[in-house]
This record gives C-alpha cells, sequence and structure tokens, in this order.
C-alpha cells in the first residue's frame, strides 16, 4: 500500500504559534484589570476598538494580498499587536485615534512589509509613535488616578470620552487628567525643583499602591510567567531592566538632586510593558542570545537617556524602535560559533 | 562551548553540546517482549548497495542454489561491502527492484527464493585466538563478513577500522546512546548479548591496536540494558573499558555529538574522529564483529525495532537482511486500520517509504508505523516569527532560520555561508519550530542543489578543458604543417642559392641563422603562453567551485549521484510549497 511520504522529523509537539501567542494575551489580563480598575473602562473600550480594527484590517489586506485569511487571523498576532497598543495609549483617547493607531500598526507596519514574520519594525510601538507625534497632546493626557472614585468615568460615560469627546457633568478635562509620574517628574525639575522636593509630593508611592506601581507589578509577575513557560527568553528582559537599573543608580549616586533612584524607573511609564512584552517581539528583536542583550541592553540605554535628556517624557517606544533598525547589524555581528569551527566574526 | 555538564553515575566528568531536545522516548512500546527470532519470508530481495559505497558485484547467476552465508555479491573496491545469503535458497533474479530511498527509486539487487532448509555453507574457522593473530588478518575477516555500521548510517566497518598509520587511535568509543525516541534494537540487543558485546570490545581494541580507554556512552533510560553491560563487564573485566551513563537527551547519539559529551572534544567541521585518536561504532556492529571473528557467521541478519501503534504487535525482531517490510509486518499481525505513514528509523530522523514492498537492509534499525492521531507531522506550515528556537536547540549552533530563509531565496552562497554543510539533518529545529516549517526539508533541498551545480560545473569545466586541449592540439598540427613547409621552401631555396652565406650548415648539419635562433625564442612564448593559460584555467577553477564542495569527505562525493536522483523530487516538492 503506498504510505504518505514526508521529510523528518516526523513529530512537532504541539506548539504553534498561537499558543504562544495566546500566552502573551493571557500575561496581559493581570494589567489590564488592574488598569480598568484604577483608569476606568476606557482600556476595555480601547481594546475592543484596537482588536476590531486590526482583525478587520488584517483580513482585507490578506484578502487584497490573495493570501488566506483564517490561518493569519487564528494566529493571534494582530490581536497581540492591537492590545499592547491599547495598553499603551491613554484611556481616554478619541476613539479614532485608537482606530488609526491599530490600523497603521496592522496595514503599514506589519502588512505591506509582507505580514508576520516580515515587518521589521513591532508594529504596536510604530502605531504608538504614529499617533505621539501627530497627537501628542492627546496622547499625553492621561486620566488621573487620583480622581475620586465617584468621579471616575463608568461604561456610559468612557464611551461618550471615547466617541463624543464630552466628559461627564460637573467635572472639567483638568480635573479629569493629571501627569504620570515621568510627566511630574520632568515639570518639576524643568520648574527648578530638586528630585528630593518632587520625592515629598503626593504623587510618589513605593509599592504603596500608587496605581502605576500596582500595573507594574501585575507585568513584571506576568512576565515572568512568560518566561517560566518559555514563551520569551530571559535575556532581554533581564539586559532591559539591568541596563536601566544600572545607569539609573550611577547617575542617582552622581547626582541625586537631579536623578530619581533607579527604582522609580522600574515602575514608571513603559518600562515593564516594554521589558517583557514589547521588546521581546520576537519577530523584530535581535536572534542570537548575545544579540538579544546587545539588543535590549541599548534599549534601557536609549530609555534612561530619553527621559532623563530626551524631549520625551517615556521613551520605550522610540527606544524600541530604533533599536529594532539596527537588529540586521546585530544579528550580523553576533552569530554563534558553529561547532566544529573557530570563532569569527560576521559571516 | 562545552561547559562541564554533570557527572555521569560512575563520577565521570560529562560535557554537554548546544541545544537538542527531548522527544517522548515511546520505546516501552517495543520492549516488553525479548527478540523475537527470525522468520524466513517468501521471498528476499538483496540490494547490492546495502551500504555507503560502490554497490557489490553479483557472484551468483539466476536459478542458482545458494547456502546460508554462502558469499553471492563481492565487495567492489574499498569502500563496499560483501553480501551473504542470509538463508539456502534459489537466486530467482538479479534485476532492479524498489528500495528504501526517498525518492522512490529501483536499485539493483539480487533477488532469493529461501527453500526453508537453512542448510549452511560452510563457514570459515572461528578465530577463538584472536589475540595471538596478525590485526590485518582479523581486519580482513571483519571485511569479508560485510559488516556496515549497524547503527543506521552503514558505513563499511573495515574502512573505519583501518585509518592508517598517520592517525594513531588510541581510544574506542562505542555508541550505545540510541538516542531515536521509539528504536529499542540497541537496547534489546545489549540486554541479551552484553557478553558478545564485549568481545566484540576486545576485537575492535585489537584490530586497532587501542591502548587507551573504551568508553561505552549509553543514555540512562535503558537501566536494563546498563546492568546487563555491568555485569558483562565485570565478568570479562576488559582494561580500561568505562560504562559511562549519560543523560537522555536527543541527539547524544550522534557521533560528534557523543564524542562531545564524553570527552568534551569538539570535532573539526568535515573531522571525523580518527583525527583526533578515536574511532566510534555501534553497538550491534561490534557484537557483528564477535560473531563474524569469533563464530565465522557473515552479516545476515540483524536486530530491527517494530513499533508504532499503528502496527498490531510491536516488538524487536532478528530480520534477514532482505526480508520485505511488508511481509516481516504481514508476520507479525499486520498493522492497525488507518495507517497512513511506515518509516524507517526513528520519528526524528527517519526516512519515510513510499510502500513497504522495500526490503530492510543491513542500516535498518527500526520500522515505525504510527497510529493516525500518534505522530503531528503535516500541520501546515505558517511564517517565521523569528523567534530563534530552531537556533537554541541546534546541536551544531548553526542558525536554522537564517539557512531557510537564504534556501528560500535561493542564495546559495549565502546558504553555504551559514555552514549548510555542517547541519547533520538531526531534525531538532523543526521539532521546536512553532511555525512548523519543514526546515530540514528546505536544508536537503540546498544541500541536493549545491551538489548539483557543483557536479554541473564540474562537468561544464571539463568540457571546456576539453574543447580547449582538442583547440591547442588542431593548432600545433596547424604549426607543424607550417613548419615542414617553410622548412621544405628554405630547403628548396638553399639548393637554389648554394653560395649563399645564410643556411651554412653548422657541424651538427642543423640549419643555422634566423630560424634555428628564432625557435627557441617561440617555444620559450609558447610555453609561456601556456602557463598563463594553465593558471587562469586553475584560478576559473577555483573560483567557480562552490566552498564546501571542494572538501566534499569521499562519503558526501558518492552521495553526490544519489542526490541528484532526489534532486528532481526535491525541486518539485519545492515548487509545490
Ligand atoms: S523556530 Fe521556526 S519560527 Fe522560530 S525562528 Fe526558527 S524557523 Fe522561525
Ligand atoms: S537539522 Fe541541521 S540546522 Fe536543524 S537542528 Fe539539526 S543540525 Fe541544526
Amino acid at each position: 500500500m503506498p504510505f504518505q511520504v514526508l521529510s523528518s522529523p516526523h513529530d512537532h509537539p504541539a506548539r504553534p504559534v498561537n499558543r504562544l501567542m495566546l500566552q502573551v494575551l493571557l500575561a496581559l489580563i493581570p494589567a489590564i484589570a488592574i488598569i480598568t480598575w484604577f483608569f476606568g473602562f476606557g482600556l476595555l473600550i480601547n481594546l475592543t476598538l484596537a482588536s476590531a480594527t486590526a482583525l478587520l484590517a488584517e483580513a482585507a489586506v490578506l484578502r487584497l494580498r490573495r493570501r488566506p485569511v483564517r490561518p493569519a487571523l487564528f494566529d493571534l498576532s494582530a490581536l497581540v499587536s492591537a492590545w499592547l497598543l491599547a495598553i499603551a495609549v491613554p484611556t481616554i483617547l478619541p476613539w479614532w485615534m485608537v482606530v488609526l493607531g491599530s490600523l497603521f500598526a496592522i496595514v503599514v507596519v506589519k502588512q505591506l512589509y509582507g505580514g508576520l514574520g516580515y515587518n521589521p519594525f513591532n508594529p504596536a510601538m510604530a502605531g504608538y509613535l504614529l499617533l505621539l507625534i501627530s497627537y501628542p497632546m492627546e496622547m499625553t493626557q492621561r486620566l488621573s488616578p487620583s480622581i475620586p472614585r465617584e468621579h471616575m468615568p463608568d461604561l456610559l460615560q468612557s464611551l461618550q470620552i471615547s466617541f463624543l469627546r464630552v466628559i461627564p457633568p460637573g467635572t472639567t478635562w483638568d480635573a479629569l487628567t493629571g501627569a504620570t509620574p515621568l510627566d511630574e517628574l520632568r515639570t518639576k525639575l524643568a520648574m527648578g525643583l530638586r528630585v528630593d522636593q518632587i520625592h515629598s509630593g503626593s504623587f510618589w508611592g513605593h509599592l504603596t499602591g500608587q496605581p502605576w506601581e500596582w500595573v507594574s507589578l501585575a507585568l513584571f509577575i506576568s512576565g515572568l510567567w512568560l518566561i517560566y513557560r518559555r514563551v520569551i527568553s530571559w535575556h532581554i528582559p533581564l539586559a532591559f531592566l539591568g541596563s536601566l537599573s544600572a545607569l539609573a543608580f550611577l547617575f542617582f549616586l552622581l547626582d541625586p538632586q537631579r536623578y530619581p533612584v533607579g527604582f522609580f524607573h522600574l515602575v514608571s511609564g513603559g518600562t515593564m510593558l516594554g521589558a517583557f512584552f514589547i521588546a521581546t517581539d520576537p519577530v523584530t528583536a535581535s536572534t542570537t542570545p548575545l544579540g538579544r542583550l546587545i539588543y535590549a541592553a541599548a534599549i534601557g540605554v536609549i530609555v534612561f537617556a530619553i527621559r532623563s535628556w530626551g524631549g520625551y517624557p517615556d521613551a520605550v517606544a522610540f527606544a524600541v524602535v530604533l533599536m529594532n533598525m539596527a537588529v540586521p547589524m546585530i544579528d550580523h555581528y553576533t552569530q554563534p560559533r558553529v561547532t566544529g569551527h573557530k570563532r569569527r566574526l560576521g559571516p | 562551548m562545552s561547559l562541564p555538564r554533570d557527572l555521569s553515575p560512575s563520577g565521570r566528568r560529562l560535557w554537554r553540546f548546544h541545544g537538542g531536545v527531548h522527544p517522548p522516548e515511546e520505546k516501552a512500546l517495543s520492549t516488553a517482549a525479548p527478540i523475537a527470532p527470525a522468520l524466513i519470508p517468501d521471498r528476499l530481495v538483496l540490494p547490492l548497495q546495502q551500504h555507503i559505497g560502490a554497490p557489490a558485484q553479483p557472484l551468483v547467476a539466476v536459478g542458482e542454489r545458494v547456502l546460508k552465508g554462502q558469499l553471492i555479491a563481492q565487495a567492489d573496491g574499498a569502500v563496499s561491502a560483501n553480501l551473504h545469503a542470509p538463508t539456502s535458497g534459489q537466486i530467482s533474479a538479479i534485476g532492479e527492484h524498489p528500495v528504501a530511498h526517498p525518492s522512490g527509486l529501483n536499485a539493483p539487487c539480487i533477488l532469493l527464493e529461501p527453500d526453508g532448509e537453512e542448510r549452511r555453507a560452510e563457514l570459515p574457522e572461528p578465530l577463538a585466538d584472536f589475540a595471538q593473530r596478525d590485526p590485518g588478518e582479523v581486519l580482513a575477516r571483519i571485511r569479508w563478513a560485510g559488516i556496515v555500521g549497524l547503527g543506521g548510517a552503514a558505513f563499511p566497518s573495515a574502512i573505519k577500522l583501518a585509518p592508517g598509520p598517520d592517525l594513531p587511535i588510541h581510544s574506542l568509543i562505542i555508541n550505545a546512546a540510541e538516542c531515536e525516541p521509539y528504536i529499542s534494537c540497541d537496547d534489546m540487543l545489549m540486554r541479551r548479548d552484553a557478553a558478545k558485546l564485549v568481545q566484540g570490545i576486545h576485537i575492535l581494541r585489537h584490530v586497532l591496536g587501542v591502548t587507551g580507554e573504551c568508553l561505552i556512552g549509553i543514555e540512562d533510560n535503558k537501566p536494563e540494558a546498563i546492568t546487563a553491560l555491568q555485569q558483562a563487564l565485570a565478568a570479562h573485566a576488559p582494561a580500561h573499558t568505562e560504562l559511562v551513563v549519560i543523560p537522555t537527551l536527543y541527539p547524544s547519539g550522534g557521533e560528534k555529538q557523543l564524542i562531545q559529551v564524553l570527552t568534551g572534544q569538539e570535532l573539526a567541521s568535515k573531522g571525523i574522529p580518527a583525527q583526533i585518536g578515536m574511532v566510534c561504532h555501534n553497538v550491534g556492529t561490534a557484537v557483528a564483529v564477535a560473531d563474524a571473528v569469533l563464530r565465522g557467521i557473515p552479516l545476515i541478519s540483524r536486530i530491527v525495532t517494530l513499533t508504532g501503534r499503528g502496527l498490531a504487535q510491536a516488538g524487536n525482531q532478528e530480520v534477514l537482511i532482505g526480508t520485505l517490510a511488508a511481509d516481516l509486518i504481514a508476520q507479525r499481525g499486520g498493522y492497525r486500520p488507518g495507517v497512513t505513514r511506515l518509516i524507517q528509523g526513528g520519528p526524528m530522523m527517519g526516512q519515510a517509504l513510499h510502500s513497504d514492498q522495500v526490503p530492510l537492509t543491513k542500516g535498518a534499525n527500526c520500522l515505525l508505523a504510527p497510529a493516525p492521531a500518534e505522530l503531528d507531522a503535516s500541520a501546515p506550515a505558517g511564517p517565521c516569527i523569528r523567534c530563534s528556537q530552531c537556533a537554541d536547540a541546534c546541536p551544531v549552533q548553526l542558525l536554522p532560520q537564517q539557512l531557510y530563509w537564504h534556501t528560500r531565496a535561493k542564495d546559495m552562497d549565502k546558504v553555504q555561508d551559514y555552514n549548510l554543510f555542517d547541519c547533520i539533518e538531526c531534525g531538532c529545529c523543526a521539532y521546536v519550530c512553532p511555525s512548523h516549517i519543514p526546515l530540514v526539508q528546505y536544508y536537503r533541498f540546498a544541500k541536493n542543489s549545491i551538489w548539483t551545480q557543483a557536479e554541473e560545473k564540474r562537468k561544464a569545466e571539463h568540457a571546456r578543458q576539453r574543447h580547449e586541449a582538442r583547440q591547442q592540439r588542431l593548432e600545433r598540427v596547424e604549426r607543424e604543417r607550417k613548419e615542414k613547409i617553410r622548412q621544405k621552401n628554405e630547403a628548396l631555396r638553399r639548393k637554389d642559392k648554394p653560395g649563399s652565406d645564410q643556411g651554412k650548415p653548422d657541424a651538427a648539419g642543423n640549419p643555422s641563422g634566423n630560424e634555428a635562433e628564432t625557435d627557441p625564442k617561440k617555444a620559450a612564448i609558447a610555453a609561456a603562453l601556456a602557463r598563463a593559460k594553465a593558471k587562469k584555467a586553475a584560478l576559473a577553477e577555483q573560483g567557480v567551485q562552490p566552498k564546501n564542495t571542494a572538501e566534499l569527505t569521499p562519503a558526501q562525493q558518492r552521495q553526490v549521484e544519489a542526490a541528484e536522483k532526489r534532486r528532481a523530487q526535491a525541486a518539485s516538492q519545492q515548487e509545490s510549497e
């Protein structure tokens, strides 16, 4: 009887891409829950908008490119990009900006380069940067976690903010929004205040229940879980967080009046999201073990530099996309020595 | 990097190779019952080439009656192996028959119809006193017995046992790792024939003149075999022989990987163990050597693992070389319903068979028929997400995704820059790839196209040289013809003007003058031209030779031809991607 002839190996353990992606999505859920708790329903609206846009856009482009649509949608990579974008942007962003960012991420950054695996830039971060550069005002306007809970917009009010730009009666935009710790630090340093003076303000907590810190903690634990599950490797988070804290600590020692301690950097802004969920995107990160360390350490350096001396309060997106550009070169010069060969530089 | 990994249970330091994978073992499927004795089928199909190298030359004619153990085909040259009749019977045909080959091609075979009488040929005398004999004499016996590597590679063993005076051998490595999941023939052999194995080791040491240690590398998932071997070793107490239990990690049974785990030594790319003073043999080979030397029995049967949940009766069986897979499986109760695949070898490196009407050869260690849901190999391939899991798993530290990338782009130079020819096709990369990309298939395709290209270039170069030689010959003939005419004319002219001061013959009677002066000059110019031409040709040759193929090992060289045949098929597979 004739048999089916396939190339060896004749077994693949079921570890398909969509499983990996699914685990990333699951790992994001605790952080999503915490953000929703502290910052209202805006995030859920953003998630829905970004996801729907991403899936529709992916399907439409694949149809146009005459590629099979179903496998691409089911690999869940579009959803991961959408979720990361939605988590990164402010929860009170106008709906169309979320849609625009997601559309740009999927259509331009991902599909125009050839779809999953071919895109040189992280789609979520490229979408984020497009919005940040085009709409700096809206992109830095975040709901303040310190507004009293009874004034926190409910689902209906969140929808009104997102779609109609209507805020709940009896409040103002200024009352609703507030600075992030990084914004706060930047403005006050510019006003000539010292770090210890800023530090004494109401804003800072060190795991004293400050919302930012809870979110960071959730992302950190989820990230460890992803490493444990071997969805991501430890190289990138370690090198990113390591270089960022080391630099922060060094400058803190040099001038504690101008530079906050390293820990502040770890729990602020997009650090944890970047370290475990964004810089680790396999498609756009370096692929060699040494390369990953270099790539991620450089991201940490850029993040610190932009936060400390640059024009933007946070810099994870810039740092990641900048280093995405350097990946081909890093990969080229960090190839492992092939067994039985002498070491050499590059191929 | 070969960092010390840990210690073997006996306290010996072990090293580790990069990567590797842990597929589910499934050896218990076939180890429940002891090795079943060989059955005599209705026909035997004996390919003349059951080994790497040149096919053997048949010594029998159709219709001839042969005896069990009779030499029926003779090794043709150094890299070849004798073939003996596995049982008595009549030669019914000599001709093409399907064999286990990726392309499903036919190959020349001797067909033998057993008579069931098992009448034995006269066997050569046992060399029980091998230790007193000349190693060359023992080696000749091994060569006579047609022994090839039974671990699957089927390299004629006698060649490995005679590495030559410039490669002194100090260590013998016995490969008992058997790292492929499912396969248990070596395990069962060691349980049954541990004593024979120890005898075989003695013989191999003697033939090689090994004075140093002998290491038997075995994975820790074979406790019964380990116990049996320990007992046999204790009973026979061979000097410097150590059983080294190593952790179970595929592909520890790869020759280079095993040497690395046991000794920490890394073989150079394209290197062979003999270059670092080692020779590595599989346990089955060592037992076959003992049989040949101590009992005069040629290699006419081997143990084959029959396994997979698609078979009615899994187990290990002694199998006469040449038994058709179909006959063997039928004799053991056949297939379970729904079987669609039959693999010769293990799930990692085995070869899918087109049909079961192919004979089991000396190198066949396993027949694996998975039940429909047992081994998943057909999941559709997705895009590469550059996750590098393949690189993390590669025991050779290649970058499989780069190889894949450049193979897809048909950039064969780049593929070679990334050391394609160091790939051992172990399948670790494809095994871990979350996108289920059949990576190894791409590497085979790339290797084949490079070999074919090299072959074509070689042929083209050959044709060019022939053409140039012809051109030069024609020119020379033309030159000589003109020269003759000129000399004739000259002579005529001289006759006409005898008083001329020119052309006065010298003492030797040679014509002197201009001609005599220009002739050496001409010759010198011609010689210089020829030199330049030769240099240019040599350069051109260097330029057109693909890098790796310039230094192919003899084994690879021989695979070129086989590869060429496969290429058409591989190409069509590639097209249908
Ligand atoms: S394992 Fe597969 S998907 Fe991952 S980098 Fe390798 S080839 Fe690409
Ligand atoms: S098949 Fe080749 S590339 Fe893949 S893991 Fe094995 S040696 Fe490395």
